[in-house]
């Protein structure tokens, strides 16, 4: 009743193709669009924006990066970590590479629109020079991950899953041992330059939360459409038929080649992005020691958790696996003042932490097996409680 | 539709729990008349054997202040926040802390956190310390106005430890065809005193070696230790941390190494490196810059004031070890720095500029020291508006009898002359690649 | 040429003139190898019953080693520390049973694995709250130092000198062991049996009357036997903290080369791995590409081993059926 489907009446094709065919759909992504964009950001303290959301949407973008090649392509990998760090460290190559190139463009577009509050600072319509980089960085990323998606052409599964730890491990290797990716800095750490983008600074640690946020949160819609037009159009649609049955898949014209390695470039591309990211906005600097194992773990959970072949699952899992550590932290902290209260003494925070690993790893085995289709599925049984509301029967 | 109705059921669980937890989330505020001490520490995890006691030497030095009154009335007030020596968790600790009160300084013993925080903590004006380690080029002080790493930097360290192995040679001129090897993390940390190394071995003429260890598996080092016992180099130089340190320590043991050359920096020679390897390895060597055991008075207080009072945070056996020692010597410094800012700006809560005047401005003097009861625990440190570093960065050197160390020689200064001209050059291209303009640091 | 003489010739001269290096170098690889093989066992056992690829097996050795070293310092003798650790582990696949694995039945492949991580964290975080973050030791006397050859001090020349480290022995010995009972156990025994029809068909094992569920739960007790030998042998190398999870994943490609269900081909899959990546690593990755390539290496070979033969050394051929 209060989710409908019937009663809409499309009059052209076209219409009828819409991502959001609902008016009811429309409407809610616009509100959330809304709240995303403007309440949020007017009302969120520093920390929540740095610290949750900020690291909650670059997270996004890799699982839905991840989502693309395990979800909809059925090809498992353990490799996203060392992909992130590789989008990384070519973000950072290209922009020392680079230093003045946007500046340039923006001086030759000759543009500058002041803002109504000086505060805000210039908005530079063409001063896209970091976005290209971006893209340049996750087309290499994309480039290599196609050469790591070669092995897929033979191996299947669990099995693909070691090939990709392969490429986890030597990669990450490589960006320790070779001076060149950091510029020669004796520990092999990059610091992320400061950039900015149409005339605000998005990255380094003088930019302001806001601008970083915005800056995170366009670029994460951004993709989140494209992973989802992708995945209607012809493309999406042979990597789902490989994904369902690879052989059936071949007989009907799918070209498996084609249709594998692409998914590996797009998913990369994606993880790229959002390894630069996490290095230019998240932590400020570009250090293998953030792109371990463990974060292509994470990726992974995202996926599953979140659901398999969702955009909305990409999100959820990664709200999961972003937020649930932190809050179980912050949670466990601000237990202590009640706990001293009542004499009980206070936890430590050792043993928060201890109790933070094992409350994260029930939780995933509590929604595995709960909802073993992702929490994208709780969405579409919420739809349906909607839909028959109030007469289920 | 039974399935459905579970789901449902779970949903509603999770809005409820994330609203509980949003409830929890606004950080309890810290109130505004003490100076707040967020400290970045790792109690778990395959460091934790390191980190665990310098966090409570920290803790207990600052508990002792405010037992005594706190520094001139004013109190001290802190919150840990476990980081597992991860750099993303540290920035993520460091952001969740830093809005609790007004902070004294960031000191994340991590010399990746600390690489991830300089901007950070430059753009939200706090001061980072990060002593005796982080990265060395900040003790250039006109391009990292807000990062302190006194009383030595890692390049200062590799040299006077390189001075040390020149005189046991014979001097420098002896070093030439020599081999020396490195063992080393490989991390930011254990890359870190590699240039210097390199420099020193171009002009001595002597092969130097590295052995690199991940960390992912620090305690599989047999491949070094064969390596080392084909190749025999003649001084085994080790930068290690966590559980890297006993491995490495064993392992050269089971080669037969000779332990009086195989020399530890100042984070690989603690107790819980030599215990924890389970073979007596008497005669190693490792850097420090105070001393060890519970002699000086200061500790005597602890015992008294902290310990006595049941507020103490470690077993009480561990005082007076070399990782307590140092959390005690972290947590000293910052308070005289207050102290120090507190002499111009008054006995009040300090801002974070104050604060950095304090570092700046630090004139630890004997007479001071001793005044402190920290006589051979803090070093005599001047710090100035450029040189971040303090103006004599020096090591002693301890030995370790299959008990307890004992420090066996005096000062060895570093070599400034081959170390600063890095430092600058170090921190010029920084500068270049940030676009930082250099403060001018002659008035 | 120059490349070919420093990559190809080089190594190989190098050990052409030091003949004793390789020896010791593969000897200390068997060592390594056999180690990687007793996880990698935990992981045969259990994958074989019941398709599940437990990654959680490395937890489960830091679990057995954490608890074996947290009683042993309670003061308790080392066979009644032994003896209590081997409860706990029972213990540990009974909890594992009820709560997840009889929850999952019939999921796909991809979500036991991951169900094994969340068990990996759990268990991770469950003994270190117990027994403490720090590293601990275990000393149970086991032999742990090293034999030379030729006894001599360092520095001293000497000819053919060999190094061998007991644990390597101990680790030879105690696997060899372990894969005969084992084979004794699955051919000779009842339950053996029984597990071997559930390995082949779940369906029609629990037909002739084979209590599944039990079954399970002797399949993790077995595994965790098997990562309790693991654990006492390794801890008596290094110190026990968390580093040896992640060390655990160097079984995966083990099972790659030796197949993911032969039990001795466990044993084999790690030597070739743990003396193929000392050799590299000691001949060409330390003196050539600046060191710490055993990181990679054994994921490397892995992954141009299963271009070649995807069901391992001793593995079940892979037949998929439309």
């Amino acid at each position: 009743m209060l989710y409908r489907e019937t009663g809409v009446y499309q009059t052209s094709y076209g219409k009828d193709q819409a991502v959001f065919r609902l008016p009811l759909d429309r409407y809610a992504i616009a509100g959330w669009l809304i709240v995303a964009f403007a309440i949020v950001p007017a009302f969120a303290s520093s920390y929540v924006l740095t610290d949750l959301l900020t690291p909650f949407l670059i997270m996004s973008i890799a699982a839905l990066g991840l989502n693309v090649l395990t979800g909809y392509c059925g090809q498992l990998s353990l490799g996203s970590g060392a992909f992130m760090a590789l989008g990384g460290f070519m973000t950072y190559k290209l922009v020392t590479a680079f230093p003045t190139a946007g500046a340039l463009l923006g001086v030759v577009a000759g543009i500058d629109v002041a803002l109504p509050d000086p505060a805000l600072g210039t908005f530079r319509p063409f001063d896209l020079w970091f976005l290209a980089i971006l893209i340049m960085a996750g087309a290499i990323t994309a480039a290599v991950g196609l050469v790591f998606g070669l092995p897929s052409l033979k191996i299947k599964g669990l099995y693909l899953a070691v090939t990709t730890l392969a490429a986890q491990f030597f990669l990450i290797w490589l960006f320790i041992k070779v001076p060149w990716f950091t510029n020669y800095s004796p520990a092999g750490i990059a610091p992320a330059p400061p950039r900015t983008l149409l005339g605000f600074q998005v990255t380094g640690a003088a930019s302001p939360v806001v601008c970083r946020y915005l800056f995170v949160l366009s670029l994460t819609v951004l993709v989140a459409l494209a992973v989802k037009n992708v995945s209607r159009c012809h493309t999406g649609r042979s990597w789902m038929a490989i994904r369902d049955m690879d052989i059936a898949a071949e007989m009907i014209g799918v070209h498996p080649t084609a249709a594998k390695l692409s998914a590996f470039a797009f998913s990369s591309f994606l993880i790229g992005i959002a390894g630069a990211l996490w290095a230019f906005v998240k932590i400020n600097s570009v250090q293998t020691d953030a792109y371990g194992i463990l974060v292509s773990f994470q990726v992974l959970f995202m996926v599953i958790i979140g659901g398999l072949g969702s955009v909305l699952g990409s999100f959820l899992g990664a709200a999961f696996v972003t937020f649930s550590p932190i809050l179980l932290n912050i949670g466990l902290n601000a237990l202590n003042p009640y706990l001293l209260a009542f004499g009980l003494g206070r936890i430590e925070v050792a043993m928060i932490k201890h109790i933070e690993f094992m409350v994260f790893g029930a939780l995933i085995i509590f929604f595995l097996i709960v909802e073993p289709n992702g929490l994208a599925r709780l969405w579409q049984i919420a739809k349906q409680k909607l839909r028959t509301w109030p007469f289920p029967y | 539709m039974q399935k459905n109705k579970r789901g449902a059921a779970w949903l509603r669980a999770a809005i409820v729990g994330a609203a509980l937890s949003s409830a929890a989330l606004p950080a309890q505020a810290q109130s505004d008349d003490t100076q707040f001490f967020p400290l970045l520490v790792y109690r778990t995890g395959p460091y934790a054997a390191n980190g665990a006691p310098f966090a409570d030497g920290m803790l207990d030095y600052l508990k002792l202040i405010n037992a005594n009154g706190g520094v001139n009335g004013v109190m001290l007030s802190w919150n840990e926040c476990e980081t597992e020596y991860k750099t993303d968790v540290g920035v993520e600790c460091y952001e969740r802390l830093k809005s609790n009160g007004a902070v004294a300084a960031v000191s994340p013993l991590s010399t990746g956190i600390t690489y991830a925080l300089i901007e950070k903590t430059t753009a939200d004006q706090n001061v980072l310390f990060s002593m005796g380690y982080g990265r060395t080029s900040a003790a250039d002080g006109t391009v990292f106005p807000w990062v302190f790493n006194f009383p030595a930097t890692y390049w200062s360290q590799a040299t006077s430890i390189m001075e040390y192995v020149a005189e046991q040679e014979g001097g420098f001129d002896q070093l030439a065809g020599k081999k020396i090897g490195l063992i080393h993390l490989d991390h930011p940390y254990g890359r870190e005193p590699i240039p210097t190394l390199q420099k020193l071995a171009e002009a001595y003429g002597f092969e130097l070696l590295l052995y690199p260890v991940p960390t992912g598996s620090m305690t599989d080092q047999k491949s070094i230790w064969l390596d080392i016992r084909r190749v025999k180099p003649d001084w085994m130089l080790m930068w290690g941390w966590g559980a890297m340190n006993p491995t490495a320590i064993k392992e050269a043991s089971l080669i037969r190494y000779p332990m009086d050359h195989f020399i530890g920096n100042w984070w690989s020679a603690a107790e819980p490196d030599l215990l924890g390897s389970g073979v007596p390895a008497e005669g190693y060597i490792g850097a420090t810059f105070h001393d060890v055991g519970d002699a000086a008075p200061v500790f005597e207080q602890i015992r008294e004031k902290v310990y006595d009072a049941g507020n103490g945070t470690a077993p009480e056996s561990e005082i007076g070890q070399v990782l307590y020692n140092r959390g005690v010597v972290n947590a000293a410094y910052v308070v005289e720095a207050m102290n120090t800012a507190m002499q111009k700006y008054g006995n009040k809560v300090l801002t974070g500029e104050e604060i950095r005047w304090g570092f700046e401005n630090l004139d630890i003097t004997p007479e001071r020291i001793e005044e402190l009861g920290m006589t051979g625990l803090l070093p005599v440190t001047k710090v100035t508006c450029s040189n971040h570093e303090g103006l004599e960065p020096a090591v002693k050197l301890q030995r370790w009898d299959g008990q307890k160390w004992t420090i066996f020689t005096d000062w060895i200064p570093a070599m400034t002359d081959v170390v600063r001209p890095l430092v600058e050059a170090d921190a010029e291209q920084y500068a270049k690649e940030n676009g930082i303009t250099p403060r001018d640091c002659t008035n | 040429m120059g490349i070919v003489e420093t990559y190809l010739i080089g190594p190989f001269a190098e050990m052409a003139a030091y003949p004793a290096g390789v020896l010791e170098t593969v000897i200390a690889g068997i060592g390594n190898g056999f180690l990687y093989g007793l996880v990698a066992i935990g992981f045969v056992i259990i994958f074989k019953s019941s398709g599940v690829f437990n990654y959680a097996q490395g937890a489960v050795v830091f679990f057995a080693a954490l608890n074996f070293a947290g009683l042993l310092t309670l003061g308790l003798p080392w066979y009644l520390a032994g003896l209590l650790t081997l409860l706990l582990l029972v213990a540990l696949a009974f909890a594992v049973e009820r709560t997840v694995l009889r929850l999952l039945v019939g999921q796909s492949a991809l979500t036991l694995f991951m169900a094994t991580i969340g068990v990996s964290f759990f268990i991770e975080g469950l003994v270190e709250a117990a027994w403490g973050g720090n590293p601990h030791l275990l000393k149970i006397g086991l032999p742990e130092s090293a034999l030379f050859t030729i006894d001599h001090a360092w520095g001293e020349a000497a000819g053919l000198d060999i190094i061998v480290q007991e644990s390597d022995l101990l680790a030879i010995a105690v696997g060899l062991v372990l894969v005969l009972a084992l084979y004794a156990f699955f051919h000779r025994s009842r339950i053996g049996q029984a597990l071997r029809a559930v390995a082949d068909d779940h369906m029609a094992s629990m037909s002739v009357g084979i209590p599944l569920n039990r079954m399970w739960v002797i399949v993790w007790s077995l595994s965790g036997l098997t990562a309790f030998v693991a654990a006492t042998v390794w801890g008596t190398k290094i110190q026990i903290e968390p580093t040896m999870i992640g060390l655990a994943l160097k079984a995966l490609p083990v099972l790659i080369l030796g197949g993911l269900t032969s039990i001795p081909g466990a044993l084999v899959g790690g030597c070739i791995i743990g003396v193929s990546e000392l050799l590299f690593e000691t001949y060409w990755g330390q003196p050539l590409f600046g060191g710490a390539t055993t990181e990679w290496f054994a994921y490397v070979l892995a992954l141009v081993f299963l271009l070649f033969r995807p069901q391992g050394l001793f593995g079940e051929p892979i037949i998929e059926r439309v």
